[in-house]
């Protein structure tokens, strides 16, 4: 239908439309009209991602100066490839009303691993493998080889595209990860550096959140990006967490084995060289004297790794004299392993911050803290200039420079913990270096700083006021939409008891309780029995889920279960995961039903969707908190306390009823599909929890359902399935939770979405 | 009490039956109960009627014992010997027992088939109403009527046997019960051995290997109770002294090897979800090593015995059922196989390999996302456009029935089309195009046909579709097609048994009979249904009655004059 939003023709590709879509988009277009920030929030499966597409595209369309990228962040690839086929499908309704396809492109990049058609490489398996090898094949050094001897292999994809591939740009469409193989592959042309040439130039961009976030890949993709771009990250709920996990580093002492090996590596090459090729060492040494680190010459293939600083922060400065040789440069850095090493020999744990951390370093070693910036770049320069074939084995010596620069550009919003040993096992020795960033803003504000609109959205981000803090951004609108149904699809239920009036709960001094584990068990085996095909279950922790499950077992309680449905566990592996799901899914189809046990802020919670029949009710066995007595966490907690005024407990809170919302929502896709959700923890009826939700599931959270035994509960669901399998046509959803365009434009459904909005 | 003439094998007291107290007797021919002091049998079932027995689960408190018959009831017997549970078991057990031997010999195969064609019946109300028109008025006999290719293609298709799938809880179902001496009892019963046979591939092996050989069944089991096999939270032994210690090793590599080899949906490679930063040590790595530590973790283990599990019941009861998709997708692997060995030795970069590798991938995979991205109340009803059309390739057979063209056909056969063109055609077929047949008619007989059948055509006086529709009332309309479907059945039995030219002399002697009965059942036919029909057609519905009957009855004639002008020739052959 083509619709009008707030004067803004809209080319919406469906028939039918949610009022929340609607609605969704005039926030949206505001957001756009004000060229501010903002923040939304609308259930999972309610179409959020054909919405934004279709405004922004139809806004690009109708206002080309003002807006000129969309840049579309998602987390995983097959959200990516929705994405892309959601957009496929619009421009193919485009095409369908105009007669032509809007003269817009839209492409893909992801890592070379999903886009590589080089025959030998594309069958590794592991992306770094893939990076190893195309950049064996690929780097200038390798090409110039190649020129002089015809012998020495490169990659006949790559080369086409130098030679052709920037002369002219993709005709105007939407190119899915398959399709730039596949115009790639006719062409001869290497799928991956057309994408990344392509992305400065197309309109829409869908690529994954760390090509914008993480400084290292951000500054060799993302560069020249321009300003009047609208940048959405979509599922975003986890968003702070990416953020601080780019600006993190870890090193254990396996890093630091590893790195002292390729030193040595390093230090044997430089030797060779010297002697055979001396000029190629004192070419480098002129250029870093002249300032010249990042020479025009370099090419695209040759960096896979850029500074891993942000852009702001990067220097412009000359590389200082003491690190500039080759030799002297290895010497440094010996010296700063050898110093990270006495540091991991420790008793006991130490936290320090980043200042003292560098006059430990500069009293103990005699380390400045000026060349210590330069490490990175220094060791990316000396890299090229020794013309390593597969930098893929240097990783670990990447990984000290960047802990190097990082340590010495930021000192506030890091801190550094040392630990000895892991709590679980004090008898091991397991020394542990974290690096940890603690502010995830950093990262995020050179975004919100370059980019004219960003716009977070999720299922899941309430409550939704804590994002502006922990992002440090002023959004221009910020909204939670409900999902508007014809009937109660979503069965929320808190059960705070068992049969036998044991209240249950995940925390710290019940957890291990047998009538708390039992109780778990029942709920479980009685809503197996009861509900049809797929079950998931969450719980808090992994190790809790192993020792649960034995619990079951000598309980007898695995073996009941097994009577109702089949049983499958995620575990730590992921490709066993994996099968395990396949074959979940599988026992789902076949009508046998399925029993999933997973793990809340595990793989599958955060990436796999449990539609219809794969998951018709979703227990989540406890609060899924963070484990609380990390020390990362409680130094972030105490930053969070006094730079951004959020309390601990609020915090705490708000990160784990994000993951249990999170948990809970994926087994709802869409307005047909239906679910019930268990919440079985008694504190989840407590007020700060529960407001903790979001808004379209409270909603049907009613009174009546926050505090239920076991059978209750049943008996609930029971009653409730029965009527969620009568027949469900159109017409009970037509002008309640489904509009056609003429009910849309009515004046009392214009009324009624406008007040549906709330601003918080 | 009852007839002399049969043996009473055994009687046992204290049995109830519908709340009253009586005695069972298990005699030769039937089993019957009569209540207590009474003469008369108020139970007696036929062992030929009684399809199985059930007991009722060791551990229940009362001790039943269940016969049920074919036509679906069923009467319960409730042991209440007074010498308590003990003794009360084994007087089921020996009627048990007794009734297990006894039963096999009486069942009668055909009442599966009884059973199987009463329920195909009720099922097809076309196929009920033929059997009705054709059997019950004598047309033709039923096992003719079973016999006809139409309903052959039912009962072959049901005929296909449901093998029965496994328990997730087969294992937990075999209780042990303690014997009160410091031993343990497990209940095995053929079902669950069937189950574990099937689940277990590698204990069926070794089963093979060792019974009766090297030990007895019963040591086999009770090795296989003690293995950790069986209680999962036991750590496999590494030691060679346990007999399935090998086995879970078996069955680790049968999951791993799968493993390999299922290409992993687009939606659940949790390994490729997130896109890893290249050069640097990922997470995994660091993880893998820890867990490497302290791998045999019991629970670990348990979990992953869980899983595997739970995929090997589902591939149990999935094997029987797709062994047709299996073969076909294994004989399509094997095919890939061969030309990835013939590539291989030809050209040796392997790119044309590549996307023939891959060709199917993402199909399934843009299928699985447009699954995915699909709202089925956002799109429109399509509207049910895609009703079947019917295409006719030559209208005139349809109108008239093949009479006009037999003449035409004897002379075709005779110059059958070159080779040539049958391999152009399948040249035509084999890359999508639609097939081009080579011309039977000439242009002008072609333009003479569609002429005629033009509206004041020829052919076309009689038939004015859309009013006859609306003067036809919808019995008899109905019945019209009930008889059309009867009478197609006949006729084309009828053609059927001709034999076809060039088929060997020895089908022409069979066929000849064969023939002959369904000429005799078509004539028949025609009295007994289509002449009635008629009848009350000319009473009902004068102006149409006869129209009405036309073509039934030309299909007919047309059948019987090919019969005759068959028989005459058959004759002059003799």
């Amino acid at each position: 239908m083509k619709l009008t939003v707030d004067g803004l023709l809209v080319y919406f590709p469906y028939d039918y439309i949610y009022p929340e879509q609607y609605a969704y988009m005039l926030e949206l277009k505001r957001a756009l009209d004000a060229k501010g920030h903002g923040l939304l929030e609308m259930p999972s499966g309610t179409g959020k991602t054909i919405s934004l597409l279709s405004l922004i595209v139809a806004y690009m369309i109708q206002n080309p100066h003002h807006v000129r990228k969309l840049i579309y962040c998602s987390r995983t690839v097959p959200e990516i490839e929705k994405v892309l086929e959601e957009l496929k499908n619009l421009f193919n309704y485009y095409e369908k009303s105009q007669g032509e396809k809007p003269n817009l492109t839209g492409v893909v990049l992801s890592s070379r691993k999903n886009l590589c058609i080089h025959p030998d490489v594309s069958r590794e398996r592991e992306g770094k493998l893939v990076d190893g090898k195309c950049h064996a094949l690929t780097a200038s050094y390798i090409r110039d080889r190649h020129e002089r001897d015809s012998s020495v292999p490169i990659c006949q994809f790559y080369e086409g595209f130098n030679r052709e591939g920037k002369e002219s740009m993709l005709p105007y469409g939407v190119y899915t990860m398959d399709d730039m193989k596949q115009y790639g592959a006719d062409r001869n042309w290497c799928p991956y550096f057309l994408a990344r040439f392509a992305i400065i130039h197309a309109e829409i961009v869908v690529y994954s959140y760390h090509y914008l976030l993480d400084p290292k890949i951000a500054e060799v993709v993302s560069k020249e990006l321009n300003r009047e771009a609208v940048v959405v990250f979509d599922e975003a709920h986890n968003i702070d967490n990416v953020c601080i996990d780019s600006l993190s580093v870890k090193i254990t002492r396996r890093t630091i084995d590893k790195s002292s090996q390729a030193l040595q590596q390093l230090e044997k090459t430089v030797a060779e060289i010297r002697d055979e090729d001396a000029a190629r060492l004192t070419m480098e040494y002129e250029q870093l004297v002249a300032g010249l680190k990042d020479a025009a010459i370099q090419r695209e293939t040759d960096t896979i790794l850029g500074n891993p600083i942000l852009p702001d922060e990067v220097l412009n400065e000359v590389v200082p004299g003491n690190i500039r040789n080759a030799e002297h440069f290895l010497s440094f850095l010996k010296r700063f392993i050898e110093y990270v090493k006495t540091r991991l020999r420790i008793q006991h744990v130490v936290q320090e911050s980043p200042a003292g951390f560098l006059k430990d370093v500069s009293s103990r070693v005699c380390i400045e803290r000026k060349p210590l910036r330069f490490c990175a770049s220094r060791l990316a320069s000396l890299m090229r200039t020794l013309q390593i074939p597969d930098p893929s084995h240097l990783s670990s010596l990447v990984l000290i420079t960047h802990l190097a620069t990082l340590v010495s550009t930021y000192t506030k919003g890091f801190t550094i913990i040392i630990e000895p040993f892991d709590d679980k096992t004090p008898n091991v020795s397991n020394p542990i270096l974290h690096f940890s960033c603690m502010d995830s803003s950093i990262a995020m504000r050179p975004v919100f700083a370059r980019f004219q609109t960003v716009i977070i959205t999720s299922g899941t981000l309430s409550p939704l006021d804590m994002y502006p803090k922990i992002l440090d951004f002023n959004p221009v609108i910020m909204s939670s939409f409900t999902m508007t149904l014809a009937r109660p699809c979503i069965l929320p239920m808190i059960v705070s008891k068992g049969s036998d009036q044991v209240a249950i709960s995940s925390k710290y001094e019940t957890r291990e309780d047998v009538a708390v584990i039992r109780n778990y068990g029942q709920l479980l085996v009685e809503m197996s029995a009861c509900v049809p095909d797929g079950v998931v279950c969450f719980f808090t922790s992994y190790l809790y889920l192993e020792s649960v499950v034995g619990a079951w077992y000598d309980q007898g309680v695995v073996a009941s279960l097994q009577r109702h449905k089949l049983l499958f566990i995620e575990t730590q592996d992921s490709a066993e995961t994996s099968f395990a799901l396949i074959n979940y899914i599988k026992a789902c189809e076949s009508g046998r039903g399925a029993v999933l046990l997973s793990v809340a802020r595990g793989k599958v919670s955060e990436g796999v969707d449990f539609e219809h029949h794969l998951g018709r009710a979703v227990l989540m066995f406890g609060i899924p908190y963070v484990f609380t007595q990390s020390r990362i966490l409680k130094a972030r907690l105490d930053y969070l306390r006094e730079n951004f005024q959020i309390r601990e407990n609020d915090f705490l809170t708000f990160d784990a009823m994000r993951h249990a919302a999170q948990c809970v929502g994926r087994a709802l896709r869409g307005k047909t599909d239906y679910g019930i959700m268990v919440f079985a923890d008694k504190r989840f009826s407590r007020a700060d929890k529960r407001s903790k939700l979001p808004r379209w599931i409270q909603e049907h959270l009613r009174d009546s359902l926050c505090n239920l035994s076991t059978e209750e509960a049943v008996q609930i669901c029971k009653r409730w399935l029965r009527q969620m399998a009568q027949p469900f046509t159109r017409e009970d959803q037509l002008g309640v939770s489904l509009l056609t365009l003429q009910q849309l434009q009515s004046q009392e459904q214009q009324d009624k979405i406008e007040k549906q909005v709330i601003q918080k | 009490m009852t007839t002399s003439s049969e043996d009473v094998l055994l009687s046992v007291n204290c049995v109830r039956y519908k709340k009253g107290d009586g005695t069972l007797y298990v005699m030769n021919q039937r089993l019957a109960w009569m209540l207590e002091h009474r003469d008369t049998v108020a139970v007696s079932h036929k062992y030929a009627d009684i399809k199985t027995q059930k007991i009722s689960p060791a551990g229940k408190a009362k001790i039943q014992l269940q016969v049920v018959l074919h036509d679906g009831t069923c009467s319960t017997f409730h042991f209440v010997n007074p010498g308590g549970p003990e003794a009360q078991a084994k007087d089921r057990d020996q009627v048990m027992v007794l009734l297990q031997n006894l039963l096999p010999k009486f069942k009668r195969q055909i009442d599966g088939e009884l059973e199987m064609k009463s329920k195909l019946l009720s099922l097809h109300p076309t196929l009920k109403h033929l059997y009705e028109d054709l059997v019950i008025s004598k047309v033709i006999n039923s096992e003719e009527y079973w016999n006809t290719p139409t309903l052959k293609q039912y009962t072959e298709s049901s005929n296909i046997k449901q093998e029965a799938g496994v328990s997730g809880a087969f294992l937990a179902d075999i209780q042990p019960q303690t014997d009160g001496c410091n031993g343990l009892k497990y209940n095995l019963t053929q079902d669950i051995i069937d189950a574990i046979f099937k689940t277990y591939p590698a204990v069926r092996k070794k089963h093979i290997d060792y019974v009766p050989n090297k030990m007895t069944e019963a040591e086999f089991w009770t090795k296989f109770f003690q293995s950790h096999y069986f209680h999962r939270d036991r750590i496999a032994s590494s030691s060679s002294k346990d007999l399935f210690g090998e086995c879970a090793k078996l069955d680790d590599h049968a999951i791993a090897s799968a493993m390999r080899h299922t290409t992993l949906d687009l939606t659940v490679d949790l390994n490729k979800f997130i896109e890893h930063v290249p050069l640097l040590p990922t997470e995994e790595e660091a993880s893998n090593e820890k867990d490497r530590s302290d791998n045999n973790s019991i629970h670990r283990n348990m979990i992953k015995r869980f899983n595997q599990h739970s995929i090997m019941v589902l591939k149990a009861s999935q094997k029987s059922n797709s062994s047709n998709n299996s073969n076909s997708s294994s004989s399509k692997t094997s095919n890939n196989n061969n030309k990835v060995i013939e590539n291989g030795v030809k050209d040796t970069n392997g790119v044309s390999k590549r996307p023939a590798e891959h060709s199917t991938e993402p199909i399934e995979k843009k299928k699985r996302i447009l699954e995915q991205i699909h709202y089925e109340d956002l799109v429109a009803d399509q509207g049910n456009d895609d009703v079947q059309e019917l295409k006719l390739s030559k209208v005139e057979r349809y109108l008239l029935g093949p009479s006009y063209q037999i003449s035409q056909t004897s002379v075709q056969t005779s110059h059958p089309p070159p080779l040539s063109a049958l391999a152009s055609v399948c040249q035509a077929w084999s890359s999508g195009q639609q097939c081009q047949r080579p011309a039977r008619v000439s242009a002008g007989a072609a333009v003479g046909a569609l002429g005629e059948l033009s509206p004041g055509g020829a052919l076309m006086r009689h038939h004015h579709a859309a009013s006859m529709a609306q003067l036809i009332p919808a019995d008899v309309k109905a019945e019209l097609q009930r008889l059309y479907a009867s009478c197609g059945e006949l006729a084309r039995e009828l053609w059927r048994s001709f034999p076809q030219p060039g088929a060997p002399p020895a089908n022409e002697q069979d066929a000849a009979p064969r023939a002959t009965m369904f000429y005799d059942a078509l004539l028949r036919f025609r009295n007994l249904k289509l002449r009635p029909f008629e009848e009350k057609m000319l009473r009902d519905l004068t102006p149409l009655a006869t129209t009405l009957t036309k073509h039934l009855n030309q299909i007919i004639d047309t059948a019987c004059a090919k019969y005759v002008l068959w028989q005459q020739r058959q004759a002059k052959i003799r």
